[in-house]
């Protein structure tokens, strides 16, 4: 049972590191356009500022 | 497809770029041209008009190209003047800079986002130049005086594209937050549901004694660590709405969901002091879970629809051209003009108020307003109304009613008075909830008390069995059932070019009995074709090169039909009348001299030339090519179907005929339609309206479902509860059909959900309901009911063509 201690820890981590991800990209704003970021790959030029 | 591509304006479809077309838009171009060099440099190239060239001479001059190679099939837009101050709306940063929100009408793909992000980074005062294809949102920040904002705004609108300050739709919409704020609580939820099943799964396995007291114990501590603060946090729409509805006397699903999901989190907690054998941690926030994603798929249908209808409105506010006593010109808002004011109407215009020509001859384009598909001559004394588009010279129009106590603002009224009738329509999932919520707290109520007054039970041992029954009550596939459904089903019709605009249009649609079609535009595709001709191909040229020199419908018309024609040299335009050049007419039947024209009920050009009879170039407006069988598809269905048009009794007796529909109406104002249409609603009939013109906005708000095509007029769109794209009819029998499924598996799913419920409720009631199996019952019915949903996306859209 000790391996617990060390693995629910672990799974949490590695849980909340998924939703701090997740709650990051939602803040930079990329789930704001996803018509518009699928057609962007498509530009060849790398000079379009993109912020 | 993107709600973009359906709400765009009309683009003509690419033709083979000879000599006579425009080098920017793609337009034939016709008399004047305006010369330049390609984007190329390499040769000279032709521009309909002088605001073509500008913008092709700035995408060439910022090296920018390429934008015509990743245009494909469609043309770029013909550049309107800027029309509303945008220094306004800009707001300072702070610093040295300012900001501005734009929403750009016209965005068809990727390229438009291209071009406009690339041009505006070109200037190197410009911050950031970021588009959203998604909202046709540009966000725009530069270094500079706020004024610097009709600048920038002016290089994006020479490029042809339709500007408006976005801040009056995020005001109206307020939707971007709330949705993303909906998505950080199902990311929430989601992890938290995760985590506390994991440690569950591990109880539920040591329930035979393989666990000790203390693990599990510490197990449900550590769910309760997660669970709680999750719940309190992803919790919130839920409870807000729960409190608001308390506050208001009423109560709605978010009561019972709030009490159940609460009662579960103190309980448990009880039950990990006590260190008992069951916690309901995972069944509190894996509720929460379902519940958020079914919220999430609701508002985002609701949310695009809402945001379509602000989109037009914040693009439809004009301005006007006022003359003053010296003979000036002054550009004012139409909401600024007053009765007196004498306005200047350029060709192609549409005119902002009711009014009486004072000068100037030309025709109007009323089909918009009054459902008449030729254009009505103008001349001195005739009176135009707002609405109405100036198809040849110049016009001065003295203005008799403006703003409020214009013809078009009456049809705005008139909706609007409609749609307050359709308002009270309650959707079937709010009916059932209304029905459902004091069930459940009864039956929750009632299992505590005869727990502790019949059987003897402890408070809390009755609680805790109280609130199994609302966990398991807890209407999760119930609140499912009908987004999933939806979602689902406007996916699919997006697919076949439909998009839903209100969210109980499909339940509404699945109701319909009986039909009303508007004839010009909607049965038929609303421009003049030819349909007959003399035979002898030198008079077709000849009529078709002095037809190369308007933009008249019916000139338009007969180029279109004879292409390979060259424009005339030294052609005058006589506006109302016909064109003249080298001593051939074409034009009216006085104009060349007829006195005794055919009246077959269709629209006629003549052409006469020197010492010859004049020959006659007939024009009806063709039925939609599908018309007749989706017609035939309806009364298949057992639907009944009339028209109800504006038009001429010929006109509409003979497309009445042609698409097999026995009962029609002509010469229908638009407050008759509506009148109309609550004859229908009083005699029992539900009744589905398909319109385009302003004057069938009334009578599409009033009908108990309706639906236009996307050509149709933005207040027209608006009214509708579905647009559908293209040339063919079918997809009103495509939309009923859909419908119906759709409206069959809420129907099941909402038999499931009770069903489901039925059952399980003895089962909670008696005790035997352990977070296990609340576990199991509750992922099973969601799942049974999502499944059941996606059945209707499966197969292909029927009936649709390459």
């Amino acid at each position: 049972m000790d391996s617990l201690l060390i693995l629910i820890p672990a799974a949490l981590v590695l849980g909340l590191l998924a939703l701090a991800a997740l709650l990051w990209a939602l803040r930079s704003g990329q789930y704001d356009d996803p018509d518009g970021a699928a057609g962007r790959i498509l530009f060849d030029d790398d000079d379009a500022r993109s912020k | 497809m993107t709600d973009a591509a359906l709400f765009a304006p009309t683009v003509s479809v690419a033709a083979p770029a000879t000599a006579r077309t425009c080098a920017h838009c793609g337009e034939t171009v016709r008399g004047e041209t305006v010369r330049g060099k390609t984007a190329q440099g390499a040769s000279e190239a032709l521009f309909c008009c002088a605001g073509c060239a500008t913008a092709h001479a700035i995408i060439a001059a910022a090296g920018l190209g390429a934008f015509y190679r990743q245009l494909e099939q469609i043309h770029a837009h013909r550049p309107e003047p800027l029309e509303i101050d945008f220094a306004a709306f800009a707001r300072p940063d702070g610093q040295e800079g300012a900001s501005l929100e734009l929403l750009v009408d016209g965005l068809d793909c990727a390229a438009c986002v291209w071009l406009i992000e690339s041009l505006l980074a070109r200037d190197p005062t410009i911050t950031r130049a970021r588009v959203h294809l998604s909202t046709r949102r540009l966000s725009l920040a530069w270094r500079g005086p706020l004024a610097d904002a009709n600048g920038h705004a002016g290089l994006v609108a020479a490029l042809g594209f339709r500007l408006a300050p976005y801040d009056t739709i995020a005001a109206a919409v307020g939707d971007d937050r709330e949705t993303r704020e909906l998505l950080r609580a199902i990311a929430v939820a989601g992890f938290a549901a995760a985590n506390v099943m994991l440690l569950s799964v591990a109880v539920w396995a040591g329930h035979d004694g393989s666990m000790g007291d203390a693990t599990r114990t510490l197990f449900h501590w550590i769910s309760a660590a997660i669970a709680l603060p999750a719940v309190a946090y992803a919790g919130q729409p839920f409870f807000r709405s729960a409190l608001a509805a308390l506050r208001a006397g009423r109560s709605n699903m978010d009561v019972p969901i709030s009490i159940g999901v609460t009662l579960a989190c103190i309980v448990s907690v009880h039950e990990a002091w006590a260190g008992q054998q069951h916690a309901y941690f995972d069944s509190a926030i894996t509720l929460l879970f379902f519940l958020l994603i079914g919220r999430y798929l609701d508002r985002r249908a609701r949310g695009r629809a809402r945001q379509a209808v602000h989109a037009l409105l914040a693009l439809s506010s004009r301005t006007a051209t006022v003359i003053g006593a010296d003979g000036s010109t002054v550009s004012r808002r139409i909401d600024g003009l007053v009765p007196g004011d004498l306005l200047l109407v350029a060709a192609g215009e549409r005119l902002g108020a009711d009014g009486i020509v004072s000068e100037g001859i030309s025709s109007l384009d009323a089909s918009l307003v009054s459902g008449e598909s030729l254009p009505q001559p103008a001349h001195p004394g005739v009176k135009a109304f707002a609405g109405t588009i100036n198809l040849g010279g110049v016009l001065r129009v003295k203005v008799t009613a403006a703003g409020e106590n214009t013809l078009l603002s009456e049809i705005v009224r008139l909706v609007e008075a409609a749609e307050r009738g359709r308002s009270r329509f309650v959707a079937i999932a709010d009916r059932v909830a209304r029905a459902y919520a004091p069930v459940v707290h009864m039956t929750a109520l009632l299992t505590f008390l005869g727990w502790t007054l019949l059987g003897g039970l402890a408070w809390d041992r009755a609680l805790l069995v109280a609130t199994a029954v609302l966990i398991i009550t807890c209407p999760c596939a119930l609140a499912l059932a009908v987004p999933v459904v939806q979602v689902v089903a406007s996916t699919r019709l997006l697919r076949s070019g439909v998009l839903l605009r209100s969210p109980t249009a499909l339940e509404r649609l699945a109701q319909v009995d009986h039909v009303v079609f508007d004839k010009t535009g909607t049965l038929t595709l609303g421009r003049p074709e030819l349909v007959a001709a003399p035979d002898d191909p030198e008079v077709r040229r000849v009529a078709a090169s002095l037809a190369l020199n308007s933009r008249h419908p019916l000139a338009r018309a007969l180029v279109r039909a004879l292409p390979e024609a060259m424009p005339a040299a030294g052609v005058v335009e006589h506006p109302g009348e016909g064109l003249e050049g080298d001593g051939v007419r074409l034009g009216s039947a006085s104009f060349c001299g007829v006195t005794d024209p055919p009246d077959d009920g269709r629209s006629e050009l003549w052409l006469a030339r020197p010492s010859q009879r004049p020959v006659r170039f007939a024009f009806a407006d063709r039925l939609r090519p599908d018309a007749t069988a989706t017609i035939a598809a309806l009364c298949r269905r057992g639907l009944t179907v009339e028209v109800l048009s504006g038009d001429r009794g010929a006109a509409v007796a003979e497309a009445a005929a042609a698409a097999g529909i026995a009962e029609w109406r002509s010469a229908v104002t638009p407050s008759q339609k509506a009148q109309r249409l609550a004859t229908l609603a009083a005699e029992g009939k539900r009744v589905l309206m398909v319109g385009d013109g302003l004057n069938d906005a009334p009578a599409l708000a009033a009908a108990h479902a309706s639906l236009s095509p996307t050509t149709a007029a933005e207040a027209t769109q608006c009214a509708a509860d579905a647009v559908f794209q293209g040339d063919a009819l079918h997809p009103v029998a495509e939309i009923l059909d859909v419908a119906h499924r759709a409206d069959r598996l809420v129907r099941q799913n909402l038999v499931l959900a009770l069903l489901y419920n039925l059952s399980a409720v003895p089962l909670a009631i008696l005790g035997d309901v352990t977070p296990l199996v609340a576990a199991v019952a509750m992922s099973s019915s969601s799942l049974l009911v999502i499944g059941n949903a996606l059945r209707l996306g499966a197969g292909r859209p029927h009936g649709k063509r390459s």
